[in-house]
């Protein structure tokens, strides 16, 4: 069942995202393919950048903290935004409770 | 279709990595003989992979990162190995989705299979009365797959799914196909019928009519992302601005491969000929050297000539349709696909009538007995 997202509220960036536990990335020359194994989806990531994003996501406070960590130009971030939001939408990433150590 | 997505598309149609839909007959044993069986299965080849085989190419898959396979046959639950190769492979992070008829699951087995993560079924129907579906799959195979269906529900399997080629005889059921799936809180399948085994002999009477493919596009875009399809109707996409869901393109060699019984690899399930045919898993190298270097893979992840479609508005949408309807029915890979929705599909197989059609390999059909008449029973094998 397709589910719509629920509004962001304000930004994705604020967020404290992590990859779920139950998703395996598998590197592809056009970025990565994700797949959840407890809903059974598979996500193309279609961007190495995206890629290296998500892997980082666990490692920095919020979103906006991983792209600058990334060194992704701030023209793009919206851009990002929407990827990572089908991304949570699709449940590969969601919403950390603890705040990864500064 | 997005430029986001068509872009993706090109990037899949040079081939991945690994492939991500992985089709495995386990074997060509089966209980059943259905009249569309896409790998002519019947009877067991002496010569299927044994256990350790089959475990050492679930190694390699591991490796590749192929995250589930698509377990088929024949019947997989007539191995003897089935559940253990079954733990195995979900032991390895492959998750599995197998297709059967229903046959082998009883209450005792409905409950193993309910208490294992990372675990699809499929049951086969092609009808949702006996009459319809046993005049595809033989006598009793309906009940049989009811019977599966409720000892999967009894024993709270959760969402399983119900697997439907449609024909020509069952597409007015669509509706009911989804209550039924619905009913046992199941998931629905629908594919597209192939030419390919048995079906190249049962094809021309059952795939579906010019009109009945409009009644199937339409019943496809009503229901979206609700129904499943394996992305097997793109052919369809010409007849209307709307692409269905999916990516829209064959997979074959490029993101999707088979693995027969005996180890042989194929570029999709639908293409078990030599002329298709990429190499064995038991060769040096195993599956990976087939995946990454055969010389047909590699073929069919150049790009493809529209050929006698250049000039078709509609190439885009539908993208000549699928290679191996096109193959069992004689017309040219670069021909139009033989149920092609512009109309061209028919003047492309009376042209092809000329030639001999390619025979499907690898037939296990079981022997016709036949009585002389001396009245002294002959064995003969089947074409």
């Amino acid at each position: 069942m397709r589910r719509l997202l629920t509004p962001t509220p304000v930004s994705l960036l604020d967020h404290h995202l992590e990859l779920d536990q139950q998703v395996a990335l598998r590197p592809e020359p056009f970025g990565a393919l994700a797949y959840h194994y407890g809903n059974r989806k598979l996500i193309f990531l279609k961007h190495p950048d995206v890629v290296r994003v998500v892997q980082a996501l666990a490692d920095h406070d919020t979103l906006a903290d991983t792209l600058r960590a990334c060194d992704i130009d701030p023209a793009r971030w919206p851009s990002f935004e929407r990827a990572l939001a089908s991304l949570t939408e699709s449940e590969m990433l969601h919403e950390r409770h603890e705040v990864a150590p500064r | 279709m997005s430029a986001t997505k068509s872009h993706l598309v090109e990037q899949l149609k040079t081939g991945l990595d690994a492939p991500i839909c992985l089709t495995w007959e386990l074997t060509y044993a089966c209980n059943l003989e259905c009249v569309h069986c896409l790998s002519s299965s019947g009877r067991r080849d002496p010569r299927e992979l044994t256990t350790d085989e089959a475990k050492a190419v679930l190694d390699e898959l591991h490796d590749l990162q192929v995250f589930y396979i698509n377990i088929g046959g024949g019947e997989p639950m007539i191995r003897r190995d089935f559940f253990e190769l079954l733990e195995y492979s979900i032991s390895r992070g492959i998750g599995v989705k197998f297709s059967t008829n229903g046959a082998f699951i009883d209450a005792d087995k409905a409950r193993r299979l309910a208490a294992m993560d990372y675990l699809d079924i499929q049951i086969s129907l092609d009808g949702t009365d006996a009459v319809t579906n046993d005049a595809v799959r033989g006598e009793g195979s309906y009940d049989t797959a009811i019977r599966a269906m409720n000892h999967l529900r009894d024993a709270g399997f959760g969402e399983f799914k119900i697997s439907v080629v449609v024909t020509r005889h069952n597409v007015d059921q669509l509706d009911e196909f989804k209550a039924l799936a619905d009913s046992f809180g199941a998931q629905l399948r629908v594919t597209r019928l192939r030419p390919s085994g048995r079906g190249a002999d049962s094809w021309h009477d059952l795939h579906p009519t010019n009109a009945q493919q409009r009644q199937i596009y339409e019943w496809l875009l009503a229901h979206g992302d609700n129904v499943l399809t394996g992305d097997s109707f793109f052919h369809l996409n010409a007849l209307g601005e709307e692409p269905l869901p999916g990516l829209n393109m064959c997979g074959a060699g490029r993101v999707v491969c088979l693995i027969d019984p005996i180890g042989d690899v194929y570029a999709c399930p639908f293409v078990i000929h030599d002329e298709f045919k990429a190499g064995s898993v038991r060769d040096a190298g195993g599956f990976a050297h087939v995946w990454k270097h055969s010389e047909l893979f590699a073929e069919l992840r150049e790009p493809q000539s529209a050929g006698a479609c250049a000039s078709c508005g509609s190439y885009d949408a539908c993208q000549g349709g699928c290679m191996a309807a096109k193959f069992f029915v004689g017309i040219p890979l670069d021909g139009p696909d033989p149920e092609c929705v512009g109309g061209h599909g028919e003047a492309a197989m009376l042209a092809a009538s000329a030639i001999d059609r390619p025979r499907p390999m690898m037939d296990h059909s079981k022997p016709v007995r036949v009585a002389t008449p001396e009245r002294v029973p002959v064995t003969i094998g089947r074409r």
